[in-house]
């Protein structure tokens, strides 16, 4: 057992974090959200051409990496707030539902739906619109345009996540054959994880800076212990979530095959970091106090993402059940 | 990143694995909870055992009479251990944790040559001598004084909350040798026979109504200077050593111990039908959820720190969390026994005992409500992560209050 970072995965981490860091900085997440959050076509084309959406795809244009390294690169995406169903793209390019080397729009939905509305997010944009069938246990890819008529566009939180509400009866589209649903779900899930750890992790910085600088009472708040605990559990919930995000890539990458370990350590992942970005975010709203706020500060960036990943694949209650079975047939054994 | 076990590391396993079968089936009852000798017995008979195998101190390097292995088969130990339903370390967990690390790697030759090898084959046992009357949290305002007497310290004062105090042979104390320096900086690391004349332990009952701790009364107790662990004056950074000992590695057992206490809670919530009830799964998933990262957590970290590293300030990170989910499960157990957990321990046990691995709960609740206090408080913890870990600033004058 060696859980380090390899020599690899620490450059791809610092490569895909320069790459972001220069096309993604904080004026250009500005000005998305003064958009209204449409998808930026030229953006989206910069970064699919450094291989963003298809790391673990094979052929001429993919990256042929594993699950380990998605993960990793996923946590920087995440931390940057990039907008756009990065997730749903980069699994249809690893599992090429386009056809081999392609690297698509993609979003995925998954029926029956759970409460609530049936939400798309960027529909016009789509390429392709996954369809997973947990009842027929199948894949479908669905022509976007298709599904286009049937949905309206809504208000949603997140400014940068503009999202369409789908009604009426969805078409049939075509099979995907040799893809493993369930597998595709816990590579869904995982990588949403591994965001969410990267919003995380940007919550804390930003809290631990803000409490520096800013000063109350004759002393920068951050030399207040209310405050320091306040960031210390932030810390505190981002750690476990970080290396169980790693640990279940981890496991995910041992083959193809989704072993029952490796199906509850995705799941214990996705719950612990929804837990620590949506956590993390409100406490970084307290922390930062009224300038938290105002739309002005980032916080509120970090917050709604938060919500909405925490929607995004396996949620908390699907988690949670996952867990408590595993752990009834471990205890019952 | 690599999870597996390498083709060494899985030898080990499969050595230990065996061992554990073959040994574990011809161990005695364990005796009382309550009656210390009779658990020192016990607990040190069996570090012989694991002394005798090859077992003890795995962790520990080769020239502090441990087998040198790497810090990922320790890590295997504790797993194979703890599967096999392994006795704890219990009496030997000050020695074996972090009194032996902390020898190894600030003491002399001398001193590693003396009191390492005991340790390991369960002959000395150790207890912590840190906290005092008025030096909890704020352990540097300690008052037990030593005088320097020609080779020998006089040392007078008071110890509470020892924990193993009665059956120890050795203290690692703290004392303050230079009462005009700054509090940081006049405190020594001594090592106390707990024979010496002028030691008094007298046992204090906890909450859980055991004798699990003692208070030590120390009056003119000579100890000679050759006891001193790292320079005259400079005890605070080897107690710093021994702290992250402590909050970093020294629980990482009970992680695991936690993991498969709640798989038993599962099993018994499915037996009597609490398992029906949505938000008790919900709590169990997410317990476990936790569980395994904590887990993961201490591979990370033992991964980073590589082979005889001390664990860092992040250790603290650890200790908050796996502190307050222990305490979590034992609530959620409460749920599950219903009124049973109104019983004292030993009626509670007898409620159902159809599974002979499920915990006494209602004696492990009560004992788990020191998680949060000892080895430094969950508040103190919380201060440390945010002053030495993410770097804030550290409480002014003027009401921010604590440090
Ligand atoms: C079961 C058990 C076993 C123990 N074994 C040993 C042992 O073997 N050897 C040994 O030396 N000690 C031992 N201890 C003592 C333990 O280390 C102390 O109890 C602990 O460090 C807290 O100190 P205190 O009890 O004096 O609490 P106090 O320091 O008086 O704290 C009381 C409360 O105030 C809070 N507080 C104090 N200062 C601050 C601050 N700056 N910021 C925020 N909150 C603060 C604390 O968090 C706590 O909630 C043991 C304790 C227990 C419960």
């Amino acid at each position: 057992m060696d859980f380090r970072l390899t020599e690899d995965q620490r450059q791809l981490r610092s490569g895909i974090r320069a790459l972001l860091a220069a096309r993604y900085d904080r004026e250009r997440l500005r000005a998305a959200v003064d958009a209204g959050g449409p998808l930026d076509r030229a953006l989206w084309a910069e970064l699919r051409a450094a291989g963003l959406f298809s790391l673990r795809a094979t052929g001429p244009t993919g990256l042929g990496l594993g699950p380990a390294e998605a993960a990793l690169v996923f946590e920087e995406v995440g931390g940057s707030l990039l907008p756009g169903p990065l997730v749903a793209s980069e699994l249809a390019a690893a599992h090429g539902v386009l056809g081999p080397g392609s690297a698509p729009v993609a979003a995925l939905l998954r029926l029956p739906p759970g409460r609530g509305p049936l939400l798309v997010e960027q529909l016009p944009e789509l390429e392709a619109l996954l369809v997973l069938d947990s009842a027929a246990g199948e894949l479908r890819l669905l022509d976007p345009a298709e599904v286009l008529p049937l949905a309206r566009p809504v208000r949603g939180v997140d400014p940068l996540t503009p999202l369409w509400e789908v009604t009426g009866t969805l078409p049939a589209g075509t099979r995907i054959d040799g893809a493993d649903p369930a597998r595709i779900w816990a590579e869904g899930t995982l990588l949403t994880a591994a965001s969410q750890v990267g919003l995380a992790a940007r919550a804390v910085r930003s809290a631990v800076e803000y409490a520096r600088q800013r000063e109350q009472f004759g002393q920068p708040i951050g030399a207040f212990q209310a405050v320091q605990h306040l960031c210390a559990d932030m810390l505190g919930r981002l750690e476990p979530a970080r290396v169980a995000v790693r640990a279940a890539a981890v496991l995910l990458s041992a083959g193809p095959e989704l072993t029952p370990r490796a199906r509850a350590e995705v799941a214990g992942a996705k719950l612990l970091a929804d837990e620590a970005a949506a956590r993390g975010a409100r406490d970084c709203l307290q922390v930062h106090g009224g300038m938290g706020f105002t739309w002005e500060a980032d916080v509120q960036l970090l917050l709604k993402r938060a919500w909405v990943w925490q929607r995004s694949f396996a949620g908390a209650r699907e988690c949670a059940e996952e867990l408590a079975g595993q752990v009834l047939a471990d205890g019952s054994r | 990143m690599d999870l597996s076990d390498t083709a060494a590391e899985a030898a080990f396993r499969r050595g230990l694995r065996d061992w554990l079968g073959k040994t574990l089936p011809e161990l005695p009852p364990p005796p009382d909870p309550d009656d210390w000798p009779g658990r020192r017995a016990y607990d040190t008979s069996w570090q012989r055992r694991l002394y005798d195998a090859g077992y003890a101190g795995v962790h520990w390097p080769v020239e502090a009479g441990g087998s040198g292995a790497t810090p990922a088969e320790h890590l295997i130990y504790l797993e194979e251990t703890e599967r096999a339903g392994a006795p704890y370390v219990g009496a030997n967990f000050v020695g074996l944790l972090h009194a032996g690390p902390t020898i190894a790697a600030e003491g002399s030759a001398e001193q590693r040559r003396r009191y390492l090898p005991p340790i390991l084959s369960g002959r000395e046992v150790w207890c912590q001598g840190f906290s005092e009357p008025g030096a909890g949290s704020d352990l540097a305002a300690l008052r037990t004084r030593a005088v320097r007497d020609g080779d020998a310290y006089v040392v007078s004062g008071s110890k509470i909350w020892t924990s193993h105090a009665e059956v120890a042979d050795w203290c690692e104390l703290l004392v303050r040798t230079d009462p005009e320096a700054p509090r940081h900086r006049g405190i020594s690391w001594l090592i106390l026979p707990m024979d010496a004349p002028g030691v008094t332990v007298r046992p204090l009952r906890t909450l859980a109504g055991t004798a699990e701790f003692a208070e030590l009364f120390l009056d003119e107790v000579r100890i000679p200077v050759g006891n001193r662990v790292g320079a005259e004056n400079d005890g605070w950074r080897v107690t710093m050593v021994t702290l992250s000992f402590e909050r970093g590695t020294a629980f990482a057992s009970e992680v695991l111990a936690g993991r498969r206490a709640l798989g038993a809670l599962a099993a018994r919530a499915a037996r009597d039908g609490a398992w029906n009830d949505g938000e008790l799964r919900r709590r169990i998933g997410l317990l476990a959820a936790e569980f395994t990262a904590l887990w993961r957590l201490v591979q990370w970290n033992v991964s980073e720190a590589g082979a005889g590293g001390v664990p860092g300030a992040g250790a603290s990170v650890f200790k908050l969390r796996f502190s307050e989910a222990r305490q979590r499960l034992y609530d959620l157990a409460a749920e599950v026994l219903g009124s049973g957990a109104l019983l004292l321990p030993d009626q509670a046990d007898q409620a159902d005992r159809s599974d002979p691995a499920e915990p006494a709960w209602t004696a492990q609740r009560l004992q788990g409500l020191s998680y949060t206090i000892a080895a430094g408080t969950s508040q103190i913890q919380r201060n440390i992560v945010a002053q030495r870990v993410l770097g804030l600033p550290r409480p002014g004058r003027s009401g921010a209050g604590g440090g």
